[in-house]
C-alpha cells in the first residue's frame, strides 16, 4: 500500500508540475493575474507531493519492504539503519527522487523567498522549473519509477554497494544536488529575464545569490566526493580525472565564471548576454553531468543502470532545453544593450579574462571527456584520455587565473593606471616569490620548479588578498571600525579566494613531497617514510555487522615515541561478496598518514600500502572555505535591502530593454 | 574608429589569439596522451604499438597468476577466448582483481612482447564487465564460456 502511495504522490505532483510549468507562464505573457498567481502555491504543492514520495520511499527502505525492486536491489536487512536511508540515493531511481525533491525544493524556495520580486518575474521564474520538473517527472514515471514493485518478493535485497557503505555517501550527492539542482534556478531567472524583456542590473543582483549558494553547494559536494574517493577507494589519490568527477566539475567551472560575470552585469549592467548565455550552458552541463553518469555512457561507481531508453530519454530531453534556450535567447539577447562603457584596463576587463580562462578550462575538461565517447560512437576504436591531459591542459590555464584573483578586487571599475597597481603589488610580488623559494627547501630540503611555481601562486593570492583589504580600510579613522563596516559579501568572496590558495598550496606540496610505497611485509616489518617509522603488527580478522574483515595493524612513531596505530582494513560483505579496502588514516593540517592493506601474500606476509602525505588536508580546508565563502557573501544584507526598495519603487526597476 | 571600438577591437583579437593558443595546446596533449585500446588478439597480431603507452583488456585467465616471492611483481595472463597476452604488474592489485574477473591494464610493449602494467583497473562492481573487455570478448566469439566464471556467486538477478 505505502509504495502505491508513493507512486500516486508522483503522479499528483506531475500534475502540478503541468499547471505550474504552462499557466503562469501564459498568465505573465497575457497579463493574467490569476494565472500569475497560481505559480507560488503550485511550487510550494509540488514539493509537498515530492516529499511525500520520497518520504514513503524513505519509509519502505527503514521497513525493509523488499516487494520494491529498488529496494530488493539496493538494500538488505542486516544494512544499518542510515545506510538504509543513504541507500534511497545509492541506485538509479531513488537519486532521480531526490534530483526531483531538490529541484521542487529550490522552487519552493524560491516561491518563499521572492516576495519582493515582481509577480510576473515569480511567474516566469517558477514556470521554467516546474518545465524542467515535467520532463524529469516524466522520466522517473516512465522508466525509472523508484515504486515497481516486484510480482515474486525476495526474502532479502541484495543490498547496498558496498563501495557506498560510508558516511560520505550521506552527505555527498545530497550536497551536490543541491548545486547541479541550484543551477536551475539561476537558468530559470535568465530565461524568464529574456522571455520577459528586463535583462537589466535588478536580474542579476535577483539572480545572484540563489546561483552563489548553488554554487557554494556544489563546491562542498565536490569536495566531499574528492575526500570520499581519497579516504574510500582507498588508492589516496583525492582526483583522477574520472568523467563522473568531470561530470561535476564542469558546471562548477562554468558556475564559477557564471557568478563573477553576474557581479559584473550587476554593478556595471555590461557583459548581460554573456551572462544569460552562461547561466545556459552552466544548467545545460549540469544536465549533461546527469546524462553521462545516468545513461551508462560511462561506466564508474556511479552509472548504476545500463539501460538505453534512459539514456535516448536524457539526451532528448538535454537537446530540448539546451536547444529550446538557446532559440530563446537567439530571439531575445540581440535586444540587449550593454549601458556601461570600460578601458581595456579595468575590473571588467580583468573580470572578463576570468570568465574566458574558466570557460576555455572547463572546454578543454569537457573535450578529453567526451572525445573517447565520440571516437567510439564513431566506431573509430576505443580509446581513453589520461590524467596527463587533463593536467597538461588545466594547470597552465589555473595559473593565470589564479594570478588575476588578486588584480580583480583591486583594480578599479572602468578604468585604473596599471603603473599604480605595478607599484602597490611589486612588494606582495617579491614577498611571495622568496616566500616560494624558500618555504619548499625550508620544510624538506628540496626545491622543485613546479613547487616553487605553485607556493609563489598561492602565497600571491594570500598576500594579495590581504593588502587589498588593507587598502580598503587605511583611511579610516579606526581600522577595526572599519574592518567590521565591510560588507559581509566582501568577506565572502575574501574567504572564497584565500579558500583558493589554500587549496592551490595544498595540491602543490602534496603532489611533489608525497611519499608513498606499495610493499610486501611480514609482521614486525619496519618501513620509515616521512620521518615516521611505520611498524606492521599483524592481521587479525573481525566481524561486522554486514561483512566479515581482516585488519592489518600499523604502529607509527617518530623519534622513538608512539603517534598512533592505525587499523587498516579489508572488507568481504556477505551478501555481494564483493572486497572492499577500509584505509587507516592518522590526519592532521600538516600532513597525513595513511596505511592499507592488500592481498594476503600467501606465506605470511601481505601487501601493504603506506603513504606520507604533507598538507593533504589543505584540499579539504580550502574547498570548504569557499563553500562557506559563498553562502556569506549570499547572505549579505544588500541582497535583502535591495528587495525592499524594489517593493517600495516598483517602477524604477522595470527600466525595460525590449 | 572611436575609443569603444578600438578598445573591443584589441580585447577581441587578444581573446582569440589565446583561445588559439588554448585549443593548440590542448589539441597537442589530447593527441599525446590517448591510450588506445587493443584486446590479446590484436597484440597476438602485432597491432599494438611498440613505443608508446597502450591499454589491454581481458579475462585474467584462471590458474594464472603467479607472484614474485619477496617483493610485490606478479605475472598473469589476459584472455579474450581466442589468443592470450602475459602482463607484469608490480604493486597492489585492486581490490576486485581476481581469477575470472574482467580487468584492464594500461602499460607498454616489452621485448619479449608481454606487457608491463603501471596500472591495472578493476572496476568497482563484481558483475560489471568493462565495456571494452566486452566488446573483445564478443569478437573472438566466446562469451558464454569465458563470462561465467565472474557471475558464479551471485544470486540469480530475476528472483
Amino acid at each position: 500500500m505505502i509504495p502505491e502511495l508513493g507512486h500516486f504522490a508522483l503522479i499528483i505532483a506531475f500534475s502540478i508540475a503541468l499547471v505550474q510549468g504552462i499557466f503562469p507562464m501564459i498568465g505573465a505573457h497575457k497579463g493574467i493575474s490569476g494565472w500569475v498567481a497560481m505559480a507560488k502555491p503550485a511550487a510550494l504543492a509540488q514539493f509537498l507531493f515530492v516529499s511525500i514520495a520520497f518520504g514513503l520511499l524513505a519509509y519502505a527502505f527503514q521497513t525493509n519492504d523488499f516487494s520494491v525492486a529498488y529496494i530488493a536491489n539496493n538494500s538488505n536487512s542486516a544494512l544499518p539503519a542510515v545506510y538504509r536511508f543513504a541507500a534511497i540515493w545509492g541506485g538509479h531511481e531513488g537519486s532521480l527522487l531526490l534530483w526531483m525533491l531538490m529541484l521542487t525544493g529550490w522552487g519552493a524556495a524560491v516561491a518563499v523567498f521572492s516576495d519582493r520580486l515582481p509577480p510576473e518575474m515569480v511567474a516566469r521564474v517558477l514556470s521554467v522549473m516546474g518545465l524542467i520538473a515535467i520532463g524529469f517527472m516524466l522520466f522517473i514515471l516512465f522508466t525509472s519509477n523508484p515504486f515497481d514493485r516486484l510480482p515474486v518478493p525476495p526474502m532479502d535485497g541484495r543490498d547496498l554497494n558496498p563501495l557506498l557503505q560510508d558516511p560520505g555517501l550521506v552527505i555527498h550527492p545530497p550536497m551536490l544536488y543541491m548545486g547541479y539542482v541550484g543551477f536551475s534556478v539561476a537558468f530559470a531567472f535568465a530565461l524568464a529575464a529574456l522571455i520577459g524583456g528586463r535583462l537589466d542590473g535588478a536580474w542579476a543582483r535577483w539572480s545572484r545569490p540563489w546561483t552563489v549558494v548553488a554554487w557554494s553547494f556544489l563546491t562542498i559536494g565536490i569536495v566531499l566526493g574528492s575526500w570520499w574517493a581519497y579516504y574510500e577507494l582507498g588508492w589516496g589519490g583525492w582526483w583522477f580525472w574520472d568523467p563522473v568527477e568531470n561530470a561535476s566539475f564542469m558546471p562548477w567551472l562554468m558556475g564559477t565564471a557564471l557568478i563573477h560575470s553576474l557581479a559584473v552585469a550587476e554593478k556595471r549592467s555590461v557583459f548581460k548576454s554573456w551572462t544569460v548565455l552562461l547561466a545556459i550552458f552552466c544548467f545545460s552541463l549540469s544536465l549533461l553531468g546527469t546524462f553521462l553518469v545516468r545513461s551508462g555512457v560511462l561506466t564508474s561507481v556511479h552509472a548504476f543502470a545500463t539501460d538505453p531508453t534512459r539514456g535516448v530519454f536524457i539526451l532528448g530531453f538535454l537537446a530540448v532545453v539546451v536547444g529550446g534556450s538557446l532559440m530563446i535567447y537567439a530571439w531575445r539577447a540581440p535586444q540587449v544593450k550593454s549601458t556601461g562603457t570600460f578601458e581595456l584596463f579595468s575590473r571588467e576587463t580583468i573580470l572578463l579574462a576570468n570568465n574566458i580562462l574558466l570557460v576555455v578550462a572547463c572546454i578543454s575538461v569537457l573535450l578529453g571527456t567526451l572525445y573517447p565517447l565520440l571516437i567510439d560512437a564513431l566506431e573509430m576504436g576505443k580509446i581513453s584520455v589520461g590524467p596527463p591531459y587533463f593536467n597538461s591542459v588545466f594547470v597552465p590555464i589555473m595559473i593565470p587565473l589564479a594570478f588575476l584573483m588578486v588584480l580583480g578586487p583591486m583594480v578599479r571599475w572602468k578604468g585604473d593606471s596599471i603603473m599604480n597597481l605595478v607599484r602597490t603589488l611589486r612588494v606582495v610580488f617579491i614577498t611571495a616569490l622568496i616566500i616560494a623559494l624558500l618555504a619548499p627547501w625550508l620544510l624538506y630540503g628540496e626545491t622543485a620548479p613546479l613547487a616553487v611555481l605553485g607556493t609563489f601562486i598561492g602565497v600571491w593570492v594570500v598576500l594579495g588578498t590581504f593588502l587589498e583589504m588593507y587598502h580598503r580600510v587605511r583611511n579610516k579613522v579606526n581600522i577595526w571600525q572599519g574592518l567590521k563596516n565591510l560588507p559581509r559579501s566582501y568577506y565572502g568572496m575574501v574567504i572564497a579566494h584565500l579558500g583558493m590558495a589554500v587549496v592551490i598550496i595544498g595540491i602543490t606540496l602534496t603532489s611533489h613531497f608525497s611519499d608513498e610505497r606499495d610493499l610486501r611485509m611480514y609482521p614486525g616489518d619496519q618501513k620509515e617514510l616521512g620521518g615516521y617509522l611505520f611498524t606492521f603488527e599483524g592481521v587479525h580478522q573481525q566481524e561486522g555487522p554486514n561483512y566479515t574483515a581482516s585488519v592489518g595493524v600499523i604502529r607509527i612513531s617518530k623519534d622513538g615515541k608512539e603517534v598512533t596505530s592505525l587499523d587498516a582494513a579489508k572488507r568481504t560483505y556477505r551478501v555481494q561478496t564483493m572486497p572492499m579496502t577500509e584505509a587507516g588514516i592518522d590526519s592532521n593540517l600538516f600532513r597525513d598518514l595513511y596505511v592499507a592493506i592488500g592481498d594476503s601474500l600467501g606465506d605470511g606476509s601481505w601487501a601493504v600500502r603506506l603513504y606520507y602525505k604533507p598538507y593533504i588536508f589543505w584540499l579539504w580546508l580550502g574547498g570548504f572555505m569557499m563553500g562557506i565563502g559563498g553562502i556569506l557573501a549570499a547572505s549579505d544584507r544588500r541582497y535583502r535591502i535591495a528587495r525592499r526598495i524594489k517593493q517600495d519603487a516598483p517602477e524604477q526597476a522595470s527600466t525595460a530593454v525590449a | 574608429m572611436n575609443p569603444k571600438q578600438r578598445n573591443r577591437l584589441i580585447l577581441i583579437t587578444v581573446i582569440i589569439v589565446c583561445v588559439g593558443i588554448a585549443a593548440t595546446l590542448a589539441g597537442i596533449a589530447l593527441k599525446e596522451n590517448i591510450n588506445l585500446f587493443y584486446n590479446p588478439t590484436q597484440i597476438a597480431a602485432g597491432e599494438a604499438p611498440k613505443d608508446a603507452s597502450f591499454r589491454v583488456g581481458g579475462l585474467v585467465v584462471e590458474g594464472s597468476v603467479r607472484r614474485n616471492p619477496g617483493d610485490l611483481k606478479v605475472t598473469f595472463e589476459l584472455t579474450d577466448g581466442a589468443e592470450q597476452v602475459t602482463v607484469h604488474y608490480e604493486g597492489i592489485l585492486p581490490d576486485l582483481f581476481r581469477e575470472g574477473q574482467g580487468i584492464i591494464a594500461q602499460g607498454r610493449m616489452n621485448a619479449e612482447g608481454h606487457v608491463n602494467a603501471s596500472e591495472v583497473l578493476a572496476k568497482h562492481d563484481e558483475t560489471y564487465m568493462p565495456p571494452e573487455v566486452q566488446d573483445a570478448l564478443d569478437k573472438a566469439g566466446n562469451i558464454e564460456d569465458a563470462a561465467a566464471p565472474g557471475t558464479s556467486n551471485k544470486p540469480a538477478k530475476g528472483y
